[in-house]
Formats: structure tokens, C-alpha cells, sequence
């Protein structure tokens, strides 16, 4: 019996090349495609196009909690909606207070600061996409959203909610994409401690309540963190544009047999019960926005005497 | 041996294969997620056993590759583990398809295993790896899932 067969193989019963010599052949296929898939490069784009092709299965994944919350909003009764419309407009209420006194602070700030107008947001562009109920990835903190390049969605894109940032954009589809959160174990992000100015890196534990902060040196003189402390996006590593807020401080360990502070947070972003995301353009060239190399050269060049 | 063509059930072969992708992907709570037994290596060892020609080894690496794009890993990677799991069953599938389905679990729980550390290989290879000691609980529960799988599936083509 011939190993590489065409025929009289054990099961092959004169059907072409036996089942080993097919898997052979399949197997080469899988290691090239791993190795390039690895190095990224074209098969982003073939992804790109398969993603399109298991889209409508997603979506068939998903229809039966899509229907579960549609049902649930046809069936609220007048009273709970009611309430929510009540409850909706306190919070607007509130927020037309702020909104009020940001307007006037702005002026204040573009005053102090001799400007001859305030600074429009550094958030020019934004699209409301939905998590979609599919498992993308096993353990680990990602969320696949129905807004994708056809939305003009692109890899790196921030994505955050009305309370904070969420995550990034992993991997885009025509329709779809993949966020990566901010909570992954594979995720790290450019923080600042908002009072005291300190920058740091925020890393994911895998677990969607709490983000470490291993790198704070706890005997060096400018380390200033305390419990409650805001961190927000510092504007460094090219992705997130600088203030946006990110998680509160809930825990500072200062333990001597330790070289390093133990720090965690807590971020404040969740999904809402909607579970509606924001993915978000910067303004190009605004203060605020994410610091390129080139761009950080540039001022360090200005600076000098 | 042509006359087989005509009866090969690939219409249940693509659908059973199908709903198995679902079931892999539908959203669990973490703890139930990481002990889920693959859907689609059982329905594939399912195939490779009472039907080694509906499918061939294309069948089950195309729906490890859709497993692949679905889960976001490396490519063909889920691909490379069910052609294989599929290859060793199609090879003994004439010795397998005379015992009993409980001894089959036995086979079906070494292939469950063999498929799971081809997926951790190569996680770790390319740095993903979710290193969690859970995960090795799920060829056991893919085992013991497997009379009721085959049975299932069972009742979608006459056997040979």
C-alpha cells in the first residue's frame, strides 16, 4: 500500500489522493497561512473579506438576545417608560448645569491662557455603534460592534462610552469590528494621574472590573497617587487623544519588600444597558490630541535655546 | 463506488456543521465559556466516522477556518487542529464504527485533547496564549457529550 496513494489506499476506495496525503496538503496550507497571518501584511485584507462572509452568521447569533430586549422594550408599560422619561430629563437637567458652566470656564481658560477663542472639543467625529452578542474570543475582553469600515472605522480607533474609554479597534470588517477593551490582558494604555499629573501606563488584568498600574516607582519623589484619584488618557502612544477619563484609583500598596507600587483601578466605563459604544475622531492638530514622534521632536526642537 | 456519491448527506454535513459553529460562538457567561467542548470537532469526528466522503479533510478545515475568522485567532489554526482531529478518525473510522458510542467517547475524548493542545501550540507560538488550567476540563465534557451528539446527528442520514 502506497503512503501517498492515488488509489487502492484503506479508505480511499479509488476516490483521487488518499485522506493522508489531502490532510498533508491541508496542513502545509494551515502553516503558511499562520506564518503570514502572523506578520500581518495581505491576509489582513482576506480577513477583511471573510469577516464580511461570517457577518450574517454573527447577526443570527445574536438575534435571539436582539429580539429578547426588543420584546422587553415593546412590552415596558406606560408607567416604567414614564419614569425613565422622568428620570432622563433630571439627568439632562444636571448635565445643562455643567454643560452651562463648561461654556463659561472655556472662556475663562482661553482668557488665562491669552487665547482669542476658546478650543473646540478635541473630539471632532463621532458614531454610535452596538455590541453585537457573540463570543469573539475566549476569556479575554473583546466585543464585536455592527459599525465597520464602511463606516469609516479603522484600526486604532478609540472607542469609549458616556462614562469613559472602553478600548480600541482590534480588527475591522466591512460591517463589523472587533474592540479590544481596555481591561484585556493584552491591552496596556498611556494614563496620567489627573490631579497630580503623574503618567503611567495602565495595564488590562483579563477581568472587566479592574486595571493595574505596575510601574509607579512608590520612593520616588514625584510618585503622588492616592485612592480616588482620576486617571485620564495623557495623550501618549498615538491612539488616545489626551483627558479622556479612564478609571479611578481603588487601590495603592506600598509594601517595603516591593520595588514598585502596587496600584489598581477601576475603569469607568461599562456597557450600558443599551450596550451602545462611541467610536471617536480627533480633531487633527488640536492640543489635546494623540502626541506623534514627530510631532513631539518638533516641539522638544522648539524648546531648546 | 460511485454509487455512494449519490447518497453522501453533505446537505446535513454543511447545516450540522453550521449549527456546531453556532453553538461555539453563542454568548456564555466566562466559566461556562471556557469548559464548552468543541461543537464542531465533535460534529466533525461525527462526519469523519459514519461519513469519511461527504466531507473529505476541505469540510472540516473550512470550518476551523471559519472557526478561526469567528474567534479572531490566528489563522487557520482551528483549521490545522479539526483537519487533523478529522484525518486520525477517518483512518480508524472502519474499527471505530463498530463499537458502541460510550467506547467511542474514549476516542472522541484523546481527539477533544489532541485538537485543544494543536489550539494551545499555537497560541502560545504566536503569544496569545489564555493560559488557564480549565481549559484542559473540556475534552472530558466534549467525552461525555458525545452519545448525545451522535445521536443527534445520527438522525440526520441513514447509515451505510
Amino acid at each position: 500500500m502506497a503512503v501517498f496513494g492515488t488509489s487502492g489506499s484503506r479508505i480511499g476506495g479509488g476516490r483521487g489522493p488518499s485522506f493522508g496525503f489531502r490532510f498533508f496538503c491541508y496542513a502545509v496550507v494551515s502553516v503558511v497561512l499562520m506564518f503570514y497571518d502572523r506578520r500581518g501584511g495581505f491576509l489582513d485584507t482576506a480577513r477583511y473579506g471573510l469577516q464580511a462572509a461570517i457577518y450574517p452568521l454573527q447577526l443570527a447569533v445574536n438575534s435571539p438576545s436582539a429580539a429578547w430586549s426588543w420584546l422587553e422594550e415593546s412590552f415596558t408599560t406606560r408607567e416604567k417608560l414614564q419614569a425613565q422619561v422622568d428620570q432622563l430629563r433630571d439627568e439632562l437637567r444636571a448635565q445643562q448645569l455643567v454643560t452651562l458652566r463648561q461654556a463659561s470656564l472655556e472662556r475663562e481658560n482661553a482668557t488665562l491662557r491669552g487665547l482669542n477663542s476658546a478650543l473646540p472639543d478635541v473630539i471632532d467625529r463621532r458614531v454610535i455603534g452596538e455590541v453585537i452578542s457573540v463570543e469573539v474570543s475566549t476569556l479575554r475582553q473583546r466585543l464585536l460592534i455592527n459599525r465597520g469600515g464602511t463606516h469609516g472605522v479603522y484600526k486604532g480607533q478609540p472607542v469609549i462610552t458616556g462614562e469613559g474609554v472602553l478600548g480600541q479597534v482590534f480588527r475591522t470588517g466591512p460591517f463589523s469590528s472587533e474592540i479590544i477593551l481596555i481591561t484585556d490582558a493584552e491591552h496596556a494604555l498611556p494614563v496620567q494621574v489627573l490631579r497630580s499629573g503623574l503618567r503611567t501606563i495602565a495595564l488590562g488584568t483579563g477581568r472587566s472590573t479592574s486595571l493595574e498600574l505596575p510601574y509607579v516607582p512608590k520612593n520616588y519623589a514625584n510618585t503622588d497617587v492616592k485612592v480616588g484619584d482620576l486617571l485620564v488618557t495623557s495623550g501618549l502612544g498615538r491612539v488616545f487623544p489626551f483627558g479622556l477619563p479612564v478609571a479611578r484609583i481603588t487601590k495603592v500598596d506600598l509594601s517595603p519588600t516591593e520595588p514598585l507600587a502596587q496600584i489598581r483601578a477601576v475603569p469607568l466605563a461599562g456597557i450600558e444597558r443599551d450596550r451602545e459604544v462611541l467610536f471617536v475622531w480627533e480633531r487633527p492638530n488640536h492640543p489635546a490630541s494623540t502626541a506623534s514622534p514627530e510631532a513631539l521632536a518638533v516641539e522638544a526642537e522648539a524648546k531648546k535655546p | 463506488m460511485n454509487t455512494f456519491a449519490r447518497r453522501e448527506p453533505r446537505w446535513a454535513v454543511f447545516f450540522s456543521v453550521l449549527l456546531a459553529l453556532i453553538a461555539q460562538v453563542l454568548p456564555l457567561p466566562d466559566w461556562l465559556s471556557v469548559i464548552r467542548p468543541s461543537f464542531v470537532a465533535l460534529v466533525i469526528i461525527y462526519w469523519s466516522i459514519y461519513a469519511p466522503h461527504a466531507g473529505g479533510i476541505f469540510a472540516p478545515w473550512l470550518a476551523g477556518l471559519a472557526l478561526d475568522v469567528f474567534k479572531g485567532d490566528v489563522l487557520a489554526q482551528n483549521a490545522l487542529a479539526v483537519s487533523l482531529v478529522a484525518y486520525v478518525a477517518m483512518s480508524l473510522h472502519q474499527r471505530l464504527r463498530n463499537q458502541t458510542l460510550v467506547q467511542q467517547s474514549l476516542f472522541v475524548f484523546a481527539m477533544l485533547t489532541l485538537n485543544e493542545f494543536v489550539v494551545w501550540g499555537i497560541e502560545g507560538w504566536s503569544g496569545h496564549s489564555v493560559a488557564t488550567p480549565w481549559r484542559w476540563l473540556q475534552p472530558m465534557i466534549g467525552a461525555m457529550l458525545w452519545p448525545f451528539v451522535a445521536l443527534l446527528v445520527g438522525r440526520t442520514h441513514t447509515k451505510v
